[in-house]
């Protein structure tokens, strides 16, 4: 294993403490260390929006903390999910009186520390609510949809649920956006090749020589299949294949589209992907309204890439052109 | 001379602090198994989160409660993925369970156990069989509860606990996880035993021979 870090026990001590010296001005400490805030957080009356989630997806879930983007987020060790009081400390560190969203991914941790921050936040006298995301396809079939984890769709979601608590909603219209995002999007992903926690020193699952894994989650949970590596173009294909029929998406729909690589992929190939992507959503009649791709929600240095859609509505559209700013995704609001 | 029924609060308390040992010298088997179907990390979360619960404590007054209370707050605070919030919350309610009281005896002692339990599975949404911690947990309530019934002392219970979360321990093996990480492995995660049904095990065995060398000492 070879790997930029210092220690493999501290990659993510080491790794926030890069993060705030470098966005020194936007991003501001806690007395939590493993909790982040946005400068704007708490300062004016309006709904606060919290994360939390695992390291090893940069620019998730930090990347995201901006103006009318994220307020506060909970920081875990390498895929592993925040504690609760971490969860609760960003809560707190969000809350201007008006309420907290949390907008977290379905992962059996993840749940469980913010079902106890929420007691926590509660005793306090902080209205919590959560939309939990649960975009991915492949991690269970439509009818077992709430098992179903969060992946690169989250984006989507916090994007969205932001921008209408920077329009003064209120907690409960926050939140409906917020799940309205989740409900009209759909993500898949493609591995080729596994990662590795610096902490383990070795990867622990495998995908063979020559192999992709179709449907792998973001930290490497297997897929639906594995099967030869194919171009590109096929690859768009394929993830399209899995989520065009499952929301389903169809003609005349205007969707956003968001491409993501898993850590490794060259932003290049990234774009390679996404050409085929636009072609055939051409094709099928459905009009790419907006487009965000780079490496956004990645796993440490898999290679490979993400593919997240929505339907968009005049709200939809509207929230995910609000202006925002944040590492990860800086929004200049419509040109036209 | 019979063996007492009951253990004062304060005397209850090393009790709780031989958990830390317990989990520290297990340090690397819970790592190692957990290292087959997870990812590794078990004993060294375990054993961050216990030890930052004794350097939280140390120099303190404390009860049987307030112990559990400091360890199961520390463990929220500190340990985070699936193994905080499900042992957190019960040592906290097994805390509130016994806060008060100035003895425990066998009956208080299975109250507090079961209080433990029902917030663990309130949190996690965990069922017995489904490859988790509660595969030693209830299992050992459960011996507990039919020695109590049976008319056992207390320190007979406390045995039957150990016992029943060691075999309960040792049926993970044949289970499929159904819940978690290990849940996405079917077929695979069978054959190897739960890393926190092993922990648990390790927990319930420890709590129950420092309580039980304590009922000696006060004979």
């Amino acid at each position: 294993m070879k790997r930029v870090i210092n220690h493999p026990d501290h990659v993510v001590d080491d790794a926030v403490r890069g993060y705030v010296k470098a966005h020194a001005g936007r991003i501001e400490t806690t007395d939590n260390p493993r909790v982040l805030k946005s400068a704007q957080a708490g300062k004016s009356k309006r709904v606060g929006v919290v994360t939390g989630g695992g390291s090893g997806h940069e620019p998730a879930f930090l990347g995201y903390l901006g103006k009318n983007f994220l307020d506060a987020v909970a920081i875990g060790e390498v895929f592993s999910s925040p504690t609760a009081k971490s969860f609760f400390d960003a809560m707190r560190a969000a809350n201007s009186g008006e309420g907290v969203a949390c907008l977290y991914g379905n992962y059996a941790g993840d749940n469980m520390n913010v079902k106890m921050a929420i007691k926590l936040a509660e005793k306090e006298g902080i209205r919590v609510r959560t939309v939990v995301a649960n975009d991915d396809v492949p991690s269970a079939p439509k009818e077992d949809i709430s098992r179903r984890r969060g992946v690169a769709g989250e984006i989507l979601m916090w994007k969205i649920g932001a921008a209408r608590a920077s329009e003064g909603a209120s907690l409960d219209e926050v939140i409906a956006s917020a799940q309205k995002a989740l409900d009209n999007t759909r993500s898949v992903g493609i591995g080729l090749t596994p990662c590795t926690i610096a902490a383990h020193g070795k990867p622990n699952f495998s995908i063979a020589d020559g192999q992709m894994e179709v449907g792998i989650g973001h930290h490497g949970e297997p897929g639906i299949t594995t099967s030869p590596l194919v171009s590109a173009s096929e690859m768009a294909d394929k993830m399209l294949d899995i989520i065009l029929p499952d929301l389903p998406f169809t003609k005349d729909d205007r969707v956003a589209v968001l491409v993501s690589g898993l850590g490794a992929t060259p932003l290049m190939e990234i774009y390679i992907l996404f050409d085929r992507v636009a072609e055939r959503l051409q094709q099928e009649g459905i009009t790419v309204a907006k487009t965000i791709a780079g490496n956004l929600f990645t796993s440490l240095e898999m290679m490979g890439v993400t593919l997240t859609l929505m339907k968009l509505d005049d709200e939809l559209e509207r929230l995910l052109n609000t202006p925002a700013v944040s590492e990860g995704w800086t929004e200049q609001g419509a040109a036209q | 001379m019979t063996t007492p029924q009951s253990i004062a609060s304060t005397d209850a308390v090393p009790a709780v602090m031989g958990l830390v040992n317990a989990i520290n010298a297990n340090r690397e088997l819970l790592s190692e198994i957990d290292g087959a179907i997870g990812d590794g990390d078990h004993g060294i979360n375990m054993s961050t989160g216990f030890t930052r619960f004794r350097e939280s404590v140390e120099g303190k007054q404390l009860t049987f409660a307030s112990a559990l209370d400091a360890l199961g707050t520390t463990l929220l605070e500190v340990t985070g993925g699936s193994l905080g919030p499900l042992y957190g919350s019960m040592f906290m309610a097994m805390a509130e369970s016994v806060s008060g009281k100035e003895n425990i005896d066998a009956p208080s002692f299975l109250v507090m156990l079961e209080t433990g339990r029902d917030s663990m599975m309130e949190i996690g949404g965990a069922k017995p069989g489904d490859k988790t911690l509660l595969d030693s947990l209830c299992p050992a309530i459960d011996s507990y509860r039919t020695a109590l019934a049976s008319g056992a002392t207390f320190t007979e219970c406390l045995q039957a606990m150990a016992r029943g979360a060691e075999t309960g321990k040792d049926s993970t093996r044949d289970m499929i996880a159904r819940i978690g990480r290990a849940s996405r492995l079917g077929e695979r995660s069978r054959g190897v035993l739960d890393a926190g049904a092993t922990s648990c095990s390790i927990l319930l065995n420890s709590l129950a021979q420092s309580l039980q060398s304590q009922l000696e000492k006060t004979k």
